[in-house]
């Protein structure tokens, strides 16, 4: 019952946020609705076990590419009125054709096909159980290879990330360590007599 | 007890709203960005609700590699976004027609 409750609480206010996201007038309260909606989505998986998972949704997500994505929303200075346009036009239809897809998708998923008698609700694991441990167990044997290419796919955008802002901009002081270290006694200094 | 069926609907729910979110703000890339990241978020809810009900822990593997791509993707997408509006002052993707020819 207290499940029920939970689920449908959470669920609520992820619908609420995943609105908030796209209709914000205002691109910061997007990605904060958008940060709602993570924190939320992290809860609801903690409600199907996946403890580890949830806890990297808050960390990774929440604590890195939402404050990337809000960066990037301060630093831009962009007027919003052109942006909005087009967005009561196209409202009716959008909304009639995400609402026959969604009655579509629910039809197909709805409990007559995956309802509790067919798709009965597993025991829930013992407090000895580890979420993390199980997950890690499968990674590095099963998934091995497809985990170093996860690795190297993170390696792969750091530096596209890195390549692509990085510009070198005129009339800026930059030290030259090269040409630091190998500077002798006599380039610098002058006895003069006096 | 939740049948499954209640998260996939969700999951289901959530993804026509960044569909509809991406049919609406179709001039501001930053939104579209981040009606790509709640649709991923939707498919990572379906992958855990299978594995939970299935008691499998590859749909949880999925989700780890799902995170990892989408963590990529956001981070390429948002340096393009920046040297998108260093040149053009404009992050309005109906003035990206350099290419239209």
């Amino acid at each position: 019952m207290i499940e029920q409750l939970f689920f449908y609480g959470f669920s609520a206010i992820l619908i609420f946020a995943g609105v908030m996201v796209i209709t914000a007038r205002n691109s910061v309260h997007a990605a904060l609705f958008l940060v709602l909606a993570f924190c939320t989505s992290a809860a609801l998986w903690l409600l199907l076990e996946a403890e580890f998972l949830a806890m990297t949704l808050v960390l990774v997500y929440v604590g890195a590419v939402m404050v990337l994505f809000l960066f990037v929303v301060m630093m831009l200075d962009v007027n919003i009125a052109p942006l909005r346009e087009g967005f009561i036009r196209y409202l009716p239809v959008g909304i009639l054709v995400t609402t026959l897809i969604a009655v579509e998708l629910a039809m197909t998923v709805g409990a007559r096909r995956f309802g509790l008698d067919i798709m009965p609700a597993p025991v829930r694991q013992g407090p000895e159980y580890s979420n993390t441990e199980t997950l890690g167990l499968a990674l590095y044997t099963d998934y091995l290879y497809p985990f170093e290419i996860a690795a190297v796919i993170l390696l792969v955008a750091m530096v596209a990330a890195i390549v692509l802002t990085m510009r070198r901009r005129q009339g800026v002081k930059h030290q030259k360590p090269e040409q630091q270290v190998t500077v002798r006694r006599e380039d610098r200094v002058k006895l003069v007599k006096m | 007890m939740i049948p499954l069926s209640n998260f996939l609907v969700l999951a289901a729910v959530m993804f026509c709203i960044s569909m509809a979110g991406i049919f609406l703000n179709r001039k501001n890339l930053l939104i579209l960005l981040m009606c790509i990241e709640l649709m991923l978020l939707s498919v990572n809810l379906n992958f855990v609700a299978f594995s939970h009900y299935l008691q499998d822990i590859s749909g949880q593997v999925f989700v780890f590699f799902i995170l990892t791509v989408a963590a990529a993707e956001s981070a390429i997408g948002l340096a393009i976004l920046v040297v998108l509006f260093r040149n053009r002052k404009t992050i309005n993707v109906q003035a990206l027609d350099t290419m239209k020819g």
